[in-house]
Order: structure tokens, then C-alpha cells, then sequence
């Protein structure tokens, strides 16, 4: 297992306010993280900055073998290197159907002439069908996704970010508003997309967590409070203190 | 300048000069001269007439110059007539008492000095009337005198400074005094002194005299005189001095050869063609200049036509001529001493030409801010953009017109039409929340072309009711007039009201907005309705209110504006992008961020106007520009929400 | 591949068919052509009303599909407009020229035709030279080039600005808006090189064919139109066919998602902005020789919110919706405007269409924003889905 992702000292604040603080984190491929805090730990924010949509103060981020820095590139190009980020909100085309949806996402070069002349291939296609296999929605291909249900909408999503193929994926809350059932599935989905990269799950709902049996990062105030299995931090007292002394 | 001194004299011993029949000997000694007067021939006689002392003459004058003097046949004297029906009434001229009524107008011939006699008759007078016990006819020949200055009213100019009873009146004098000592003092020591003074003079007329002394005309000769005033060595082909033009006045004055311009030599081939043939050269090849000059020169050669003028030829003319702009005041010292106080004047005109940018700048900001305050409110606060914006401000002008209409006297309609123009735009303000806007919430771009429909429709039933044509909003008398800080700084008082009531509104919408139980709920509103809603707000009738009190400033706006520019139906479009030009710059969401965008657009137009005042259009065009470079670099404007507030 | 695209697409099959019919049943009822039943000045409007709707499916693609609402559309319009219009004005001003001074004795030298040329063209504005932008006024082909490449250049500078420093949604409108303002203003000098307010007039003479009779020229510009129409549909329908098509719609619902799909926003903005910018310029060359004039006010951004208001009436995020809103607003307009309606006497007062007709659209377009956000194409949705 080598590191994929790796921050140090990093730091961000609002208005004085520091969201981030000199926080270092590190994540190898393949590898199944789960981040927890309270609110306001900064876990949104670690989302951010990693995916490009805020600009830290200062540190450093690294990604990949050659090294290379995530700092002022763009979130458009910070993806193509493989970062997938799964919004809390299930954020779908809801206009277009799923196999839009799954088409928009493959993996295929992004410029605007070469989407433009893009013709679509045999391979394309069974990668479509392959990707709707696993997340359950090979019924759906022709519907329109806003009349998905909101489980399959989130699983569509992950579907999505299979598609593009990234080596770091990060995933806000996935289980938020779901069945028990559709946690289950979404569980299982997370593990095995795990088994071949990198990913990091935001998660609030410690059952949940518990089920993805992974290492655990706990965040508070903007760094790192404590790392470990989940026993292990939740028998840390500091832990404690932040999550019951609230 | 005799004269002077002798009327001088004159007038003091006026009070003790006693006759019975001096004037009319005296007149008829000058007899031929008043009969048949001309500007030549008149001023010795109106010497003789001043120094006489005689307390009659100015009576005398008046009457000469208002063509009231006749002279009677039957006995061959001077009277000072009146024309009535019955005939004419004649006055004896050393006493002006009545002569003789009824006079047959065939007995009496009437004396008729022409205009430029009257002139002259007047310039005599003039130091008469600036004694006059009457302050307006003392006012009055004050400004005779300034606006054409005359050696001649120097000396009784300044022996009337001593007894001016009015304070206002003599500083006038000794100010026009000065001007005139700078001009035409009696010597360089004297006129030196005047022109020191005249540096502190920042009125248009303190500079002409400045510019006046320092005239200049230009002097061509091939070896400069030595009492020549030079100011400047002319360069032809720099400056304004253009070669074709310098040479011309070589050719005019001294007659060197004349230029052949394209087209002389165009009429001398047209002139001379002869069987389709002009110098050797088929006419039909003659459409380039290289041609031409072949067939000019050969019909040169032919001795038809003048030889062209080469360019060499010319340099040598300026090789052998000077060209230089000379004084018309011969006397260095004094071209000097204007040339100094001409810079020190300059120098603070400009500034005080800046300081006069910065307030124009200040209200003109004042105005766009008006504008704006209540889109600060609806966009900025709310985000809802109301494209119909600028027709409130429309309605709350045509609400003062209408008020105008019903309450003459301006004051009292002014203070009916101010709330009432509120009233009426919160009202429609209202109506159009309810029926359109709250439909569209969080569609912005929906609300954008809704609000425009209404815009348009809004604009086309005020030019149903009201006509196409501009209708005026009188401003009451008080605010009529400027502030003059001095003669480049003045400010209209309107413009101050203007800025006076933009500046209320800053502070009542801060109070409103930061104070105020309503505009806690606005901005618990506008961050999180739906918190605000559980904590017992009424979130619909916030934003109803909200989007009614904007609509309500700009309907004050609309009369604040319509006092200062036209009410006319298309007054909202010419505001409305500049107004949410005013709010993006200055930032979304805060009554500063309007201030400081209202500043910023307006001392930017007002800058680019003074680097090139003929051109407003322009100013407008680059104003744009700069705005949407602007926001190239700070999209959130100047005051910009940070974080997560503001909401990516 | 095209067969198969409109074989795949067929309502642009079923737009072009019907196109070609209207431009038949035109070219037959024309006074040039056919039977005189429409009359020069009509087939003139028809062919205005033709460009429009290019223009309109242009605004639809970038408002409607990528959610981009441009104010500034008109603005390239007008800049196709003009381009084109220098030339006219040039080409016939020189023909003029030449003829008037062919009779003199001398042959005039060109530098001689050039000033009587600039004399003749700025005489209004006070000048008599030619300004630097109409350096290449004398030549057809580079004009016609401006009017794809000005057009394209401006939006190009302005999108990738605007777009770079993230300005969207209304603001981007805004700015837009005072783009627009902002060419017109200029336009407005005198000095501007492009006659102020006066505008380049005088288009409807084609210079070289003084002998064809306006009656054929204006059927020549309305079967142009008509092609430059169909021609503009196929290509956005094209544009927005398969996964480009996908990614312009999905940049309109959420751009924030797209961007962290790995796609370059900013670049397939630019690129719709640019392509209907051209396209626009493209409507505005081809409209202007049919009205004869173009002058600043034609610019001016309220024409720009027009061309949302016939896109938004027929139907956003639908090329034919905005060809039906165009072509209907803009006929009804002119119905209206032109003293057409009827007067309706309510026996206090009379309600005259020339004065209350923007009235009515005005309301109108409020109850269409409202009540009916499909706008007109929406109808034949629902045509189709009853058929199914």
C-alpha cells in the first residue's frame, strides 16, 4: 500500500475563523478511510480543499506517485488526475437519463472538441451495462433520473464516480436519508469499489461507520484528534470529551 | 489722457461751479463739433465740456446722448428737448428750466450723434455715473466699464474708490482698478505691481487681462528687430504652425514663389489639354499623381504655367526667414510678470478645477446611489433583481409631476410628494411581490424577464398617460442658485439636497437594517428562511415589506432625480444598468458596498470626462469597460462577503 | 454520419420540411417570382423574420440549453450588421463616385476617389477621411469575414473573462447587458468611425446589381435566409445531439457537478457563447441589407432582451420553440405596430394597438413567465404525448 494522498500542515479560515488547521492527513491505494467529527470539525472543508474548490492558506498537498501538487489547479483538472467527490445531496442530472448520466462520467478525454466528435463504442456501451449491473439500476437505463427514488439517485451517483475511474474517492454522508436496506447495498458498494483505490468516507452515523470496518480519522476544530479502528478512537478520552462534552 | 485729469479736476470742483448762461456760451464756442459730431472729432469737445466743472454738463450729456438736444432755429441756441404730441417741450440747457412749449418740430432741428459718438459721449459720462448717488446706475457703469476696459476710465475709476459708500461695490472698483493699472498703468513699476495681484485672481476676467497683455501676433523677418518682445521661436511643421501654412503667409507677405498644390496642377491640366493630349501625356494616363507631375512639368517647360514650388525650396525659405511669435506689449519686464502670474493663476485654477471634478464626481455619485439604495435593498439583500426597478424611479417622479399639477407652491408639494411618491412605488412594489416575484423565488433568471415584461408595459402606460415628452419637476425656489466657493468651485444647492438626501437614506436604511426589530427579520430571512419561519417569523410578509420599502426608496429616488434631470418615461432605462452596475461592483448584500460602488462609478465617469470633456458618450463607454474589467478581478465587488457566507 | 444524424433526429427532418415548404409556397406567391400575391416589402419582412429566428435559435441554445442568459446577443447581430454594411455602403459609394466623375477631363487619380468616397460617407459625422476600421470596407470577402470573426473574437475575449473569473447567473446577465451598453454608446459618437447615430443606410442597393429589381434581390436574400436558417439548425441540433448535447444541458442544471466530473466548464461555455455569437453575427449579416438601415438602436440592449422574451414566448430548450417565438412575436409585432389591429373603441376610450401593444406584451410576457414556462413549444409536447 503506497500513499496516494498526502497533506500537511494545512490551513484555512473565514473571516478569522479557522476552519482548517495546520491539518496532515495521509491515505494509501488501495485503502478505505472513514472521517468522523462533530459539526464544524471541518470535514466539508477537508472535501474542499483536496477537490480544489478552496484555496488553502498554506501547507501542502501531494497526490499521486509523481507528487504532484492539487494546490491552484482546478477542480476540473483535479478530477481528470482522479479525484471523484460524491456530494451529501444526491446531485444527479435529473433532466437526462441514466445512461447520459453514466455516459457523461466514463472516463473518456474532456475537451469540448472531442466531446463534440465523440462517437460512441461498443465498449462504452458495456461499460455502461457493467457499471448499471453494479449499482443495481440496468432496469432504469432509459428513465429520466429525477424520477429515480433518492436511494438510487445516491447509487447512480456512485455509479458515476466508478465511471470516471478515480484513484481517490470522496464520499460526504452517503448514507444519509436512507433504508436500512439500501445502507446495506450502499455499504457493500463502498467496499468493493475500495478493494482497488482510495476511499474516504464522511460520515456522521457511527453504525454505519462501524459497518464499513475500516480505520477511522477523528477531526476537531480543523485537525486531526485521533487515528485508529474504531474501538480504538472511541475509547481515546479526548474523543469523548469532544462528542459527549457537547 | 488730458481728459481725464481735467474731468478729475472737474468733478471735484463741481460742488462750486455757479452760472447762469456758461454752458450755452461754451456750446456754442464747440457749435460746429456737437451740430456734426464724429468719433474723431468729439473728444477735444468733451474735454473742453468736462472741464468746465459746470454742474449742467452731465444733464447735458445724458440728453446728447439719448439724441434729446436741439437747436432752435429762431435764436440759433442749444436746448434740451422732449417730444410730445402737442409738439416739442425745450429746456434751457443751464438750468433745464422750461423754455418753450409746443414748438413746431420744422423750428427746432434735432442733433443725432451716431453710435459711435454715443460711445464716446458715454465713456465721458461714465465717470459721472460711477459717483452717482444711485447704486444701481453706479452697479451699471461698473459693468459697462467691465466689459469693455478703456484707458480712459482708469483715472475716474479710481478717484470714485474713495467715496463708494457700498463695501460690495468698492472692491469691485479697486478689482476693475487693477485690471485696468495691469493694462494700461502709467508705468512699468505701477502696471508690474497690478499684474503681481492679478496671480490671486482665479475669474475668467483676471485671466483674460492676463491673456490680453500677453497677445502675441506672429513676426516672419530674415533678420529680428531689436526691440522685438519675443515670446517664442515658431518652428514650422511643429506645434500649429503647419509648413503649408507657414509658407503661405511667405508667399502672401513677401512674395515668394506660390505653392502648386494637386489641385492647381489638376485645373492647369484640365486647362490645357489640348486634342486629348496635355504635355505629351494622353489625358487617359493622367490618373496618378506620378503622370501628372510629368505633364505639369512639361507644360512648365512650355512656359504655360508657374513652376512647382520643390521642397527644398521651401526649406530654404525657412532656412532664410524667422518665424516668431512676438508680444504686442513691447516691454519684457511686463510680459514677464504676466507670464509668472499666469502660471501661479493656472496652477490653482486646475486645482481648484480638481476639488470642482470631485464634487461634480461626489453628485453624481449621490445620484447613482439614489438609484441603486433601493436595488441594494431588493437585489442586493433580497437577491430577487427587479428589472422594473427603473420604472419606479419613473413613478415616483411622474407621482411629484402630478403633486405639482394639484399644490402649486413648490415647497409644500415637494413635502407632499416625497412620501407620497414612497407610498405609491411601495405600493406597486407590494402588488408586484404578491402577484409575480414570490411566484418565481429562486428562479432568478424567471424573475430577470417577469420583471422585465412589467418593465416595458410600465414604460408604455406612462407614455400612454403622460405624452412623449419630457414633463418638468420644479424645484422650489431655495434650492435654486449654486454655492460659488470661488470662480472655479461652485455647486448647485440642488445637487447638495441631492446629496444630503442620499446620505439620510445611507443612514436610515443602516438604522433600519441594524436596528430595527424589521430588519433583524430581513436578515434572518434572507440568510435562512426556513429557521427564520420556525422561530415564529412570517417569512412572506418580510419579503413582501422588504421588496415594498425598496421599491419605496427608488419611488423617492424618482422625485429627488426628476428634480434634477426630465421626467420622462424612458428616465428608469437610463438608469436601471447603471444602478445594478452600482450594487455588483459594490457588493452584493451591503448598504456600504452600494456607497462605495456609487463613488467609485461616479468619480471614474466624472474622471474620464475631464480628460476629454467633449465626449460623455464616451466617458459612459469607458465607464463600462472598466466596470466589467472590475469585476474581472473582485466578482464579489469591493465590499465582498467572505467564507462560506457567501454562499459559492 | 449526417444521413444517420437526421435520420436519428427526426424533428429536424420535420423543420427542414417544413421550411422548404414555407420558402416554396413564398417563392410561388412572390412578386419577383410568382404570382405577385406577396408583395417585395412582405417578402422583405418574411426574410428579416427568417434571420430572427436564426438568431432566436442561437439565444435558445445558449440560454436554453446552457443556461447562459445573454443580453448581448443582439449586440453581435448588430456587429454582423454592420461589417456587412460597410461594404454596401463602400462598394455602392464608390460605383457613385466613379460614375460622377467619369465625365471629368482629367481621370481621377484613386487617392481623388478615396476622398470623394470618405467625403460622401462621413459628410453627415462631419469628417472626410477614413477612419482605421474601415480598412478593409473596399473587399467583400474580408468584410464577409469580419462577420464571422469580430463577433466571434468579442465573445471569445468577453466569455473566457466573464467565465474565468466565475460570474454566472444573473450577474453574467448584467454584464452582458452592459456589454451591449456599452457597443451602443460607442456606436453612438460620431467619432466612433461608423457614422453615430446616423448608421450605415442605404443597404438594400446591392452594388453590381443596379439593374435587378429590388422584387428579385429581396427573393435572392429570402432564400438565403431560408438556407442560412436551416443551415443553423442542423448545426446546433448537431451541437447538442449525443454527449456534447449532454454535457451543454448538464453545465445549465449544475455546474458545479460537471466540473467535478472532470469537465472544463469554462471551455464548453466559451465555446457555445462564441459558436451563437457568430451564428448571431451571421442573422445580422444577412438581416440588415433586408431593412436598408442599421444604426446604434439597434443595439441597444433592450433589443437583447427582446430575443430572450421571443425565446422564452416560444419555448426554452427547444430549437423549433424559439423559431415559432421569434418568427410569431416578431410578425405580431409588426401586425400590431403597423396599424394592422384593429382599434378597439370602449366608448370613454379607444384603445389604439400602436400604443398598447407593448402594454400587452409586456403583459403578456409576465403571464407566460408565469403560467406557461414551455411557452409555446410546450404545445406540441403535449401533442406528442397524447399521440402516444
Amino acid at each position: 500500500m503506497s500513499t496516494l494522498l498526502e497533506l500537511s500542515g494545512v490551513s484555512v479560515s473565514f473571516d478569522g475563523f479557522k476552519a482548517i488547521n495546520n491539518l496532515s492527513f495521509q491515505i494509501g491505494e488501495p485503502e478505505l478511510r472513514a472521517i468522523i467529527g462533530p459539526n464544524g470539525a471541518g470535514k466539508t472543508t477537508f472535501m474542499d480543499i483536496v477537490t480544489g474548490k478552496t484555496k488553502p492558506d498554506e501547507g501542502r498537498i501531494v497526490f499521486g506517485e509523481k507528487n504532484i501538487s492539487l494546490i491552484g489547479m482546478s477542480e476540473s483538472k483535479i478530477a481528470r488526475e482522479g479525484v471523484g467527490r460524491k456530494f451529501q445531496k444526491p446531485t444527479v442530472f435529473e433532466a437526462q437519463t441514466v445512461r447520459e448520466n453514466l455516459a457523461m462520467a466514463l472516463k473518456n478525454p474532456r475537451g469540448p472538441f472531442e466531446v463534440l466528435f465523440y462517437r460512441k463504442t461498443k465498449e462504452g456501451a458495456e461499460r455502461i451495462e457493467a457499471l448499471a449491473e453494479q449499482i443495481g439500476l440496468t432496469e432504469e437505463l432509459t428513465r429520466v433520473a429525477g424520477e429515480l427514488s433518492h436511494g438510487q439517485k445516491q447509487w447512480l451517483e456512485i455509479g458515476m464516480l466508478l465511471a470516471q475511474e478515480p484513484r481517490l474517492l470522496l464520499v460526504d454522508e452517503p448514507a444519509a436519508g436512507m433504508t436500512p436496506a439500501e445502507r446495506e447495498k450502499t455499504t457493500s458498494m463502498l467496499v468493493e469499489a475500495a478493494k482497488t483505490r482510495a476511499v474516504v468516507v464522511v460520515e456522521h452515523d457511527m453504525e454505519f461507520v462501524r459497518r464499513l470496518n475500516c480505520k477511522v480519522t477523528v477531526l476537531h476544530e480543523g485537525s486531526v484528534l485521533a487515528e485508529g479502528s474504531l474501538d480504538h478512537v472511541t475509547q481515546n478520552p479526548e474523543v469523548i470529551e469532544v462528542y459527549l462534552g457537547r | 489722457m488730458l481728459r481725464i485729469f481735467t474731468l478729475v479736476i472737474a468733478l471735484a470742483w463741481l460742488p462750486f461751479a455757479v452760472s447762469a448762461q456758461e454752458l450755452q456760451t461754451l456750446l456754442q464756442s464747440h457749435r460746429d463739433v456737437i451740430i456734426k459730431p464724429s468719433r474723431k472729432t468729439v473728444g477735444p469737445t468733451l474735454d473742453a465740456l468736462v472741464a468746465s466743472g459746470l454742474p449742467s454738463v452731465r444733464g447735458f450729456l445724458e440728453a446728447w446722448q439719448e439724441k434729446n438736444v436741439y437747436l432752435r432755429a429762431e435764436d440759433d441756441q442749444f436746448y434740451l428737448g422732449s417730444d410730445a404730441d402737442g409738439g416739442l417741450t425745450l429746456l434751457d440747457v443751464d438750468t433745464g428750466a422750461q423754455a418753450v412749449t409746443g414748438v413746431d418740430k420744422k423750428d427746432a432741428k434735432q442733433i443725432k450723434p451716431n453710435g459711435g459718438v454715443r460711445r464716446e459721449i458715454g465713456s465721458a459720462l461714465v465717470a459721472f455715473q460711477l459717483s452717482d448717488p444711485d447704486i444701481a446706475r453706479r452697479t451699471q457703469a461698473l459693468d459697462a466699464l467691465a466689459r469693455s476696459l478703456d484707458a480712459a476710465q482708469l483715472a475716474p475709476l479710481i478717484a470714485s474708490i474713495d467715496n463708494e459708500t457700498d463695501a460690495g461695490l468698492k472692491t469691485r472698483k479697486q478689482k476693475l482698478a487693477n485690471y485696468l493699472q495691469a493694462r494700461f498703468g502709467e508705468s512699468p513699476a505701477i502696471r508690474v505691481a497690478a499684474i503681481e495681484n492679478l496671480a490671486n485672481d482665479l475669474s475668467v476676467d483676471g485671466r483674460a487681462v492676463l491673456s490680453q497683455i500677453l497677445a502675441t501676433e506672429m513676426l516672419v523677418a530674415q533678420q529680428l528687430p531689436d526691440d522685438a518682445n519675443v515670446a517664442e521661436v515658431l518652428e514650422p511643421g511643429e506645434g500649429d504652425l503647419d509648413r503649408i501654412a507657414a509658407y503661405q503667409t511667405l508667399v502672401d507677405d513677401h512674395g515668394l514663389p506660390a505653392l502648386v498644390v494637386p489641385a492647381d496642377i489638376r485645373r492647369a491640366l484640365e486647362a490645357n489639354v489640348d486634342g486629348g493630349i496635355v504635355g505629351g501625356i494622353p489625358v487617359a494616363r493622367l490618373d496618378n499623381e506620378a503622370e501628372r507631375a510629368r505633364a505639369y512639368d512639361a507644360l512648365v517647360e512650355a512656359g504655360k504655367v508657374p513652376a512647382r514650388v520643390s521642397e527644398a525650396a521651401i526649406d530654404q525659405a525657412f532656412a532664410d526667414w524667422g518665424f516668431y511669435a512676438v508680444y504686442l506689449e513691447s516691454d519684457p519686464t511686463i510680459t514677464e510678470a504676466a507670464e509668472t502670474a499666469q502660471a501661479t493663476a493656472q496652477t490653482r485654477v486646475t486645482l481648484s478645477q480638481t476639488a470642482d471634478i470631485g464634487l461634480d464626481a461626489i453628485s453624481l455619485a449621490s445620484i447613482y446611489f439614489l438609484a441603486a439604495i433601493g436595488l441594494a435593498v431588493t437585489f442586493g439583500v433580497m437577491g430577487v433583481i427587479n428589472m422594473a426597478h427603473g420604472e419606479f424611479i419613473m413613478m415616483g417622479a411622474y407621482t411629484g409631476y402630478v403633486v405639482q399639477q394639484i399644490v402649486p407652491d413648490y415647497t409644500l408639494s415637494l413635502i407632499i410628494a416625497l412620501p407620497l411618491a414612497f407610498a405609491v412605488t411601495f405600493g406597486a412594489g407590494v402588488a408586484m411581490e404578491r402577484l409575480v416575484i414570490r411566484w418565481l423565488y429562486n428562479r432568478p433568471l424567471e424573475t430577470l424577464l417577469a420583471t422585465f415584461g412589467i418593465s416595458i408595459a410600465l414604460q408604455q402606460l406612462a407614455k400612454n398617460i403622460f405624452g412623449t415628452q419630457a414633463r418638468p419637476l420644479t424645484s422650489p425656489g431655495w434650492l435654486d442658485g449654486a454655492w460659488i466657493i470661488n470662480d472655479v468651485i461652485q455647486i448647485s444647492y440642488i445637487r447638495i439636497a441631492i446629496f444630503v438626501l442620499a446620505l439620510t437614506f445611507l443612514c436610515l436604511l443602516l438604522l433600519i437594517l441594524k436596528r430595527t426589530r424589521l430588519g433583524l427579520e430581513v436578515r434572518a430571512v434572507t440568510q435562512n428562511p426556513r429557521m427564520a419561519a420556525s422561530m415564529g417569523i412570517n417569512p412572506e410578509k418580510i419579503k413582501m415589506l422588504t421588496f415594498g420599502l425598496g421599491s419605496g426608496i427608488a419611488g423617492i429616488a424618482g422625485v429627488a432625480i426628476g428634480l434634477y434631470a426630465k421626467v420622462t418615461s424612458e428616465m428608469g432605462a437610463d438608469y436601471i444598468v447603471q444602478s445594478f452596475m452600482t450594487v455588483v461592483v459594490g457588493g452584493v448584500g451591503n448598504v456600504w458596498g452600494t456607497l462605495a460602488g456609487a463613488s467609485m462609478i461616479g468619480g471614474f465617469q466624472k474622471g474620464v470626462e475631464w480628460l476629454n470633456p467633449s465626449n460623455t458618450l464616451a466617458a459612459q463607454t469607458y465607464m463600462i469597460l472598466f466596470i466589467i474589467l472590475f469585476i474581472q478581478f473582485r466578482p464579489k465587488g469591493i465590499v465582498a462577503l467572505k467564507g462560506r457566507a457567501a454562499g459559492d | 454520419m449526417q444521413r444517420s444524424f437526421l435520420a436519428q433526429n427526426p424533428s429536424v427532418m420535420w423543420f427542414l420540411a417544413a421550411l422548404g415548404l414555407f420558402t416554396v409556397v413564398v417563392t410561388l406567391l412572390a412578386e419577383g417570382t410568382g404570382t405577385a400575391l406577396i408583395s417585395t416589402s412582405f417578402v422583405k419582412t418574411l426574410g428579416k423574420v427568417l434571420c430572427l429566428c436564426l438568431i432566436a435559435i442561437a439565444m435558445d441554445v445558449v440560454w436554453g440549453y446552457c443556461g447562459i442568459l445573454s443580453l448581448g446577443h443582439f449586440a453581435f447581430f448588430g456587429i454582423g450588421g454592420y461589417s456587412v454594411g460597410m461594404w454596401l455602403m463602400y462598394a455602392r459609394t464608390e460605383a457613385i463616385v466613379e460614375t460622377s466623375m467619369a465625365s471629368s477631363v482629367i481621370p481621377p487619380t484613386s487617392a481623388e476617389v478615396q476622398d470623394a468616397i470618405a467625403a460622401q460617407i462621413f459628410g453627415v459625422v462631419g469628417a472626410s477621411e477614413f477612419p482605421m476600421i474601415w480598412m478593409f470596407s473596399h473587399s467583400l470577402v474580408l468584410q464577409l469575414l469580419m462577420v464571422v470573426l469580430v463577433p466571434g473574437l468579442l465573445a471569445l475575449v468577453f466569455g473566457w473573462l466573464a467565465f474565468r473569473s466565475r460570474v454566472t447567473g444573473v450577474y453574467l446577465s448584467i454584464l452582458t447587458q452592459a456589454m451591449t451598453l456599452a457597443l451602443a454608446l460607442y456606436l453612438l459618437q460620431n467619432d466612433s468611425g461608423l457614422r453615430g447615430n446616423n448608421g450605415l443606410s442605404g443597404l438594400q442597393n446591392i452594388p453590381g446589381f443596379d439593374d435587378v429589381p429590388q422584387s428579385t434581390i429581396s427573393m435572392v436574400f429570402f432564400w438565403a435566409s431560408a438556407a442560412a436558417l436551416g443551415a443553423g439548425y442542423v448545426l446546433f441540433a448537431r451541437v447538442l445531439s449525443g454527449k456534447m448535447g449532454s454535457v451543454i444541458r448538464a453545465v445549465r442544471d449544475d455546474e458545479v457537478r460537471v466540473r467535478f466530473l472532470g469537465y472544463h466548464v469554462e471551455s464548453y461555455k466559451l465555446f457555445v457563447f462564441t459558436l451563437t455569437a457568430i451564428v448571431a453575427g451571421i442573422a445580422g449579416a444577412l438581416y440588415y441589407p433586408q431593412a436598408g438601415i442599421i444604426n446604434p438602436t439597434e443595439v441597444a440592449p433592450i433589443a437583447s432582451i427582446y430575443l430572450a422574451v421571443w425565446v422564452a414566448i416560444g419555448g426554452r430548450g427547444r430549437l423549433y420553440g424559439s423559431v415559432i417565438g421569434a418568427a410569431f412575436v416578431s410578425l405580431l409585432a409588426s401586425w400590431f405596430t403597423g396599424g394592422g389591429a384593429p382599434n378597439i373603441n370602449l366608448g370613454v376610450y379607444e384603445i389604439l394597438w400602436t400604443e398598447w401593444w407593448l402594454v400587452l406584451l409586456g403583459a403578456s410576457f409576465v403571464a407566460v413567465t408565469l403560467f406557461f414556462p414551455g411557452g409555446i413549444g410546450s404545445l406540441f409536447d403535449r401533442l406528442k404525448g397524447d399521440a402516444k
